[in-house]
C-alpha cells in the first residue's frame, strides 16, 4: 500500500500540497483521486501546490499536465504553484514545458488566478 | 566511467527492482550531490536526471542496479552514477536518443532530457545484453 | 661521489660565508624588485628561505620534490603567492630563487673541482626550485582571475525591483553561457522573493548575442513562465533583431519591447495598474 496524499476542500476548489518525495504509484494514485473528487465534489478548481517538491522529474510532469487536461474536461481549472526556480530551469533543460498546465508563484496568488478566471476577468 | 572514482571511499550500490527504489536511487544521489557541493539547480539537474535513468532501468530494463559516488577527474570533484540493467538492450540508440521517441507509453524524454541535465552521459548497450548509462556532473 | 658527499658540499659551498652570502641575496633581490617591497619583509622572507633550504641539504636532500624539500617548497608557496597577489611579474617572481645562483657565481673563482661540481648541483636545484615558484606563481595569478571573474559576475547581474510585483535584470556588456545562467537564477530566485508575476529583462547595454544565449534567454522566460510569472524582454538593438533572425532562432509568444519604458508600461498594466496622466489636456 503506497501512501495517499490528502485531498482538501476549500469552497469549490480542491487542494494538494505534495510534502514529501512521491514514488510513481502514489503520483498515479493522486492523479485517480483527483479525477475522482473534481467529479463528485463539483470542484471548479484545482491548486496543486509544489512549494515543498525538491523533484520533478518527466513522470511528476506528467502527473501534472494530464491532470490539468483532465480536470479541463471535467470542467474545472487546475493551477500548480510555487514551483522553485531550480526545478523550473530543470524542466525546461529536460524540455518539459507543461503547455496548458496555468501556473502561479504561491498559493495566494494560484487561488486568485482561479477568483478572476471564474468571473471571467482575466484576459489571458 | 569517463573518470576515477574519488579514491577515499567506495561507490554506494542500490538494486532497482521496485518502484520505490526510484526514490531511494534520488535519495542516494542526492546526498552525493549536496556533499560534492554542487549548486543547488545542479544538484536538482543531476537528482532528475538520476531519476529519469532508475525509471527507465526499472521499466525498459526489467530492473538493475545503480552504483554512485563521488569521482574525481584533473583536480575537479564530481559526482557520478552508473545505472546498470541486463535488460533487452536498446536496437537503436539514435532513435532511443530522439526527443518524444518512446517505446514505453512514457514521454520519451528519459534518456535525452537525462543527457542535457549533465556534463557527461555515456550509454553503453547491446542487444539481449543490457544496457548501462552513465552520468557524471562536476562541482563548478 | 656518494650522494650524502654531494649534500655536504652543497651545504659547504652554501654556509661558506652564511651572513653575507645571505645579504648579498637579499640586496641582489630588493634591487630587482625596484622597492616595491620593503628590504625587511624580502630579507625576513630569504632568511626563512635560506635556513630551510640549508636544513634541507643537510638532511641530505639535493632534489627540489624530495620530502626534506618540504618546508622549502612551502615557503616558496608562500613567497610566489604574495608575488602574485602583489602584482609582481613572473621574472621578479622567480629572481628571488635564482638569484641566489648569480651570488653564488665567485665561490667558482680558485674552487676545488669538488666545489665546482657542487655548485652545477646546487644550481640545477635552484632551477627546480625556480620552476616551482613560478609554476604556484601561476595557478595563484589563475586563482586570482577566477574569483575576480565570479566577483564580477555577481556585481554585473543586479536584480532591481521597477514596482511592486515588477522586476528587472538590465544586462550591461557581453553574455556568455556562464553569466547568462546565473543571471537565469538570480531572476528566478527574485521572482520568489519579492512575489513577482512581471519580470524584465532588459538588454539595451548588450553588444551581440549568439544562439546560445538567446537559448539561454529563452529558457530562463519558460522558467519564469512555469513558475507563473511573465517576462518581457526589451532593449533588442537593431544588429541583435538580425542576429536572432539570421540565426533562426525561434521567439515564439515571448514579448519583446523597444523600450524599458515601454516594457515597464506594459508590466504595469498586466499588474492591474491605472496608468494616468495628470493635465492631460495639453498633450
Amino acid at each position: 500500500m503506497s501512501e495517499r496524499v490528502p485531498v482538501l476542500r476549500i469552497g469549490d476548489i480542491l487542494l494538494v500540497s505534495i510534502q514529501v518525495d512521491l514514488e510513481d504509484q502514489a503520483v498515479l494514485n493522486l492523479q485517480e483521486d483527483l479525477a475522482d473528487q473534481i467529479v463528485t465534489r463539483a470542484a471548479r478548481g484545482v491548486v496543486i501546490d509544489i512549494t515543498a517538491v525538491e523533484i520533478v522529474d518527466s513522470f511528476v510532469g506528467r502527473m501534472l499536465a494530464t491532470i490539468a487536461s483532465i480536470s479541463r474536461l471535467l470542467d474545472a481549472e487546475t493551477v500548480v504553484v510555487g514551483m522553485r526556480p531550480a526545478v523550473a530551469i530543470t524542466l525546461v533543460e529536460l524540455g518539459l514545458s507543461l503547455g496548458g498546465v496555468r501556473t502561479a508563484l504561491d498559493l495566494e496568488k494560484g487561488l486568485a488566478l482561479l477568483r478572476r478566471s471564474a468571473s471571467g476577468a482575466d484576459p489571458r | 566511467m569517463t573518470a576515477a572514482w574519488a579514491a577515499d571511499e567506495e561507490p554506494q550500490t542500490q538494486n532497482i527492482a521496485h518502484n520505490d527504489d526510484v526514490v531511494r536511487a534520488r535519495q542516494q544521489v542526492r546526498t552525493l550531490a549536496q556533499r560534492c557541493r554542487l549548486s543547488l539547480v545542479d544538484q536538482t539537474k543531476f537528482i532528475t536526471a538520476a531519476s529519469e535513468l532508475a525509471r527507465n532501468t526499472l521499466v525498459y530494463g526489467g530492473g538493475g542496479e545503480l552504483r554512485s559516488g563521488l569521482v574525481e577527474r584533473e583536480g575537479r570533484r564530481g559526482v557520478a552514477a552508473v545505472f546498470e540493467d541486463s535488460g533487452p538492450g536498446i536496437p537503436d540508440i539514435d532513435l532511443a536518443m530522439t526527443d518524444g521517441w518512446t517505446s514505453g507509453g512514457g514521454l520519451g524524454l528519459g534518456l535525452s532530457g537525462a543527457r542535457r541535465l549533465v556534463d557527461d552521459f555515456v550509454l553503453d548497450t547491446e542487444v539481449g545484453r543490457g544496457t548501462t548509462v552513465t552520468i557524471v556532473k562536476w562541482a563548478r | 661521489m656518494a650522494k650524502q658527499g654531494t649534500g655536504s658540499g652543497l651545504v659547504g659551498l652554501l654556509s661558506a660565508d652564511e651572513g653575507s652570502l645571505a645579504d648579498q641575496w637579499i640586496d641582489s633581490v630588493v634591487g630587482s624588485l625596484k622597492g616595491r617591497i620593503s628590504k625587511a619583509e624580502v630579507g625576513r622572507e630569504l632568511h626563512e628561505l635560506y635556513g630551510a633550504l640549508v636544513e634541507a641539504l643537510r638532511a641530505g636532500g639535493t632534489d627540489a620534490q624530495s620530502q626534506e624539500m618540504s618546508e622549502t617548497r612551502a615557503l616558496l608557496t608562500e613567497l610566489s603567492r604574495n608575488r602574485a597577489r602583489q602584482g609582481f611579474t613572473p621574472t621578479e617572481t622567480a629572481i628571488s630563487v635564482l638569484a641566489l645562483k648569480r651570488v653564488l657565481e665567485p665561490a667558482l673563482n680558485g674552487g676545488s673541482a669538488a666545489d665546482v661540481a657542487a655548485y652545477l648541483e646546487l644550481g640545477r636545484l635552484l632551477d627546480d626550485l625556480a620552476l616551482f615558484t613560478l609554476e604556484t606563481y601561476a595557478r595563484a595569478r589563475e586563482e586570482i582571475i577566477s574569483a575576480q571573474a565570479v566577483q564580477l559576475m555577481e556585481l554585473s547581474t543586479p536584480v532591481v525591483k521597477l514596482w511592486d510585483g515588477v522586476v528587472a535584470v538590465p544586462l550591461v556588456g557581453t553574455l556568455d553561457s556562464a553569466r547568462t545562467q546565473v543571471v537565469m537564477e538570480k531572476l528566478l530566485q527574485a521572482l520568489v522573493e519579492t512575489g513577482s508575476e512581471q519580470a524584465i529583462i532588459d538588454i539595451t547595454g548588450v553588444p551581440a548575442v549568439d544562439t546560445q544565449v538567446a537559448q539561454h534567454l529563452l529558457k530562463t522566460i519558460v522558467a519564469a513562465r512555469l513558475m507563473g510569472a511573465d517576462c518581457t524582454v526589451s532593449g533588442i538593438r537593431p544588429q541583435i533583431a538580425q542576429t536572432i533572425v539570421a540565426l533562426g532562432i525561434e521567439f515564439g509568444d515571448i514579448v519583446t519591447k523597444a523600450t524599458l519604458a515601454d516594457a515597464l508600461k506594459l508590466a504595469l498594466t498586466r499588474s492591474g495598474v491605472d496608468l494616468v496622466t495628470r493635465g492631460g489636456d495639453q498633450r
